[in-house]
């Protein structure tokens, strides 16, 4: 069993976030970076997966130099090789299409996700990958488990799950659920300084879509505390003031 | 040139969320002075089809074959492209439900279209640019982005658009689509609803608790003030890790975003990482004992107290004014 973990290198979510003085670009200065937590939770599955010599966990990451840290953090963790795409990660459909076109040849039977970046929270490269690569896709999944060449699956949906069944190849965006995250041991610190991690060139894709602007919420005016033995005077601004019940 | 909007239907019903995306849709339609065809797939009756025409549908395109009763990824991306195609539209409309997440990617790269998720306003037009705002960073951020491509698709977050009734009927027509064999790959076996809740991603009023309530056992408090405001129920990480509650509450940046009208704190302290999943709640009310609890900075409403006291207190409160309304 082949399995391709896609992992991003994202803002620790403590950071505050924060942008140019046009706003035009997300300001990095200050801010540590760290392998995006869903995509955690996917190569901890990838790994349980293959525990006992059942096959291999391939690293694929979409990013310039300075993301290694990250990919010698997923192979410390147990994957057994990992592969940069050198590119700056433009966009979704960018970076689903760089990974298809390594993916197309080199035979992966599950391909999995996060359910999405912490960062830009484009849930969008597990069903992109699925289309260019003519498999089946299924996102934002609680549940993964294996048997012979075939998954069963559970997957979110609004107020319940949906139980599924799909046959290799296809690919899927973790959530919570699917495998605890774990923390790597000082043998896969060490041993992950010398797992191969391939640098691959990227290919030319036509952008479709351009960060523009940022902008960060407008904050709320001050709170208005009531005392907890006037419930009704909480009820009635909601309903006077708020208008919300 | 037209505007297509999918409507997604849960066990054959339409819910808001689908109404609320029709009522989006049909903004861009007028906004791009052409009209809005919706394409529904699955089973859902002929009445409820023709009263999207309420919403500014114009046309119908019902997609009710027999391999499209349950929900098939690919196929039914497959069918929203050829429909796409078919009427020749240039802004193709989903939810960004957690079915439309699935979806939109697919329809994009199909269409080679570029693809705008978690949109929370109308797209702006000015000097031939096409640009939408959508939430990025966790819900820390928006961020603006240009559309450049010559069909466009846009998800768009649940509770951000209001709804608005302007037309009438729409009519409705069979659609029969053009798919392959290799789109049915995947099974659903089984679909599990729990039929007495209100699903978090939609809900309009969110009661969520976290560490504060000190176990599980005390969430029958919670559950009650839920029921009696209709509300659905969330709770913070620490809560959801503890297994006191099942992920699909846990409420922040690694589980979900919401943006009810109204969201209730309790026991809640306010991390950075919560708030960032909260931030585009319309109101936000506070109960905590910690008076310097960071979550009353961001309060719209605020209530410095013991939730084992307020609670009680507020159950019986709503119950009284819900029986005078």
């Amino acid at each position: 069993m082949k399995i391709l973990v896609c992992v991003s290198n994202v803002p620790d979510t403590t950071a505050k976030i924060t942008f140019n003085s046009d706003n035009t670009q997300f300001n990095t200065a200050g801010v540590q970076f760290i392998l995006n937590p869903y995509d955690e939770i996917a190569l901890a599955r990838a790994i349980e997966l293959i525990e006992g010599g059942k096959g291999s966990v391939t690293i694929i990451h979409v990013g310039e130099i300075n993301s290694e840290p990250t990919i010698r953090k997923a192979l410390a963790l147990g994957a057994d090789d990992a592969v940069r795409i050198n590119a700056s990660a433009r966009d979704s459909y960018f970076v689903s299409a760089q990974i298809a076109h390594y993916a197309k040849d080199n035979g992966f039977d599950i391909i999995l996700t996060g359910r999405e970046s912490s960062d830009y929270n484009g849930s969008q490269i597990a069903a992109m990958l699925g289309e260019f690569l003519d498999i089946p896709s299924i996102s934002i999944i609680k549940k993964l488990e294996i048997e012979a060449d075939r998954a069963t699956i559970v997957r979110e949906i609004e107020g319940g799950k949906e139980h599924l069944t799909v046959s290799f190849p296809f690919v899927a965006s973790c959530a919570e659920g699917v495998a605890e995250p774990k923390i790597p041991n000082m043998r896969g610190i060490m041993s992950a300084r010398t797992k191969p991690l391939e640098v691959v060139d990227a290919i030319d894709i036509a952008q479709l879509i351009t960060f523009k602007a940022y902008s960060v919420p407008a904050s709320r005016g001050s709170v208005t505390l009531l005392s907890q033995d006037e419930p009704e005077k909480l009820i009635e601004l909601l309903h006077t003031e708020a208008q919300v019940i | 040139m037209s505007v297509l909007v999918y409507v997604e239907n849960a066990d054959g019903k339409f819910k808001k969320s689908t109404f609320e995306v029709v009522s989006y849709a049909a903004a861009i339609a007028e906004l791009l002075k052409t009209e809005l065809i919706a394409i529904s797939i699955g089973n859902v009756n002929q009445d409820d089809l023709s009263n999207l025409g309420k919403y500014g549908a114009k046309k119908v395109l019902n997609a009710s074959t027999d391999n499209l009763k349950t929900f098939v990824n690919q196929a039914f991306a497959s069918v929203i492209a050829d429909a796409t195609k078919k009427e020749e539209a240039t802004v193709v409309v989903l939810a960004n439900s957690f079915t439309g997440k699935g979806l939109s990617p697919r329809v994009a790269v199909k269409l080679k279209a570029g693809l705008v998720d978690a949109a929370v306003e109308l797209p702006k037009t000015d000097n031939n640019t096409f640009t939408v705002k959508r939430t990025a960073f966790s819900g820390k951020a928006f961020a603006t982005v240009e559309l450049n491509s010559e069909i466009k698709v846009i998800a768009l977050n649940p509770n951000s658009y209001q709804l608005k009734e302007s037309g009438s009927t729409a009519k409705v027509e069979d659609f029969k689509p053009d798919f392959k064999e290799s789109d049915f790959r995947t099974m659903v076996s089984e679909i599990v609803r729990s039929s007495d809740k209100i699903a978090l991603p939609d809900a309009e009023l969110v009661v969520s608790a976290g560490r504060g309530m000190k176990g599980p056992e005390n969430w029958a408090m919670i559950e009650e003030l839920a029921k009696v405001l209709g509300a659905a129920t969330a709770c913070s990480k620490p809560v959801s890790d503890a297994g006191w509650r099942p992920h699909e509450e846990h409420v922040g940046q690694t589980g979900i975003a919401v943006s009810p009208n109204l969201y209730i704190a309790i026991g809640i302290s306010g991390a950075i990482q919560h708030l960032a999943g909260v931030s585009s709640s319309k109101t936000i009310v506070v109960i905590n004992k910690d008076p310097e609890a960071p979550f009353f900075k961001v309060a719209d409403y605020g209530i410095v107290g013991d939730a084992f006291e307020v609670l009680p207190k507020l159950i019986e409160a709503i119950k009284a004014y819900k029986a005078n309304s």
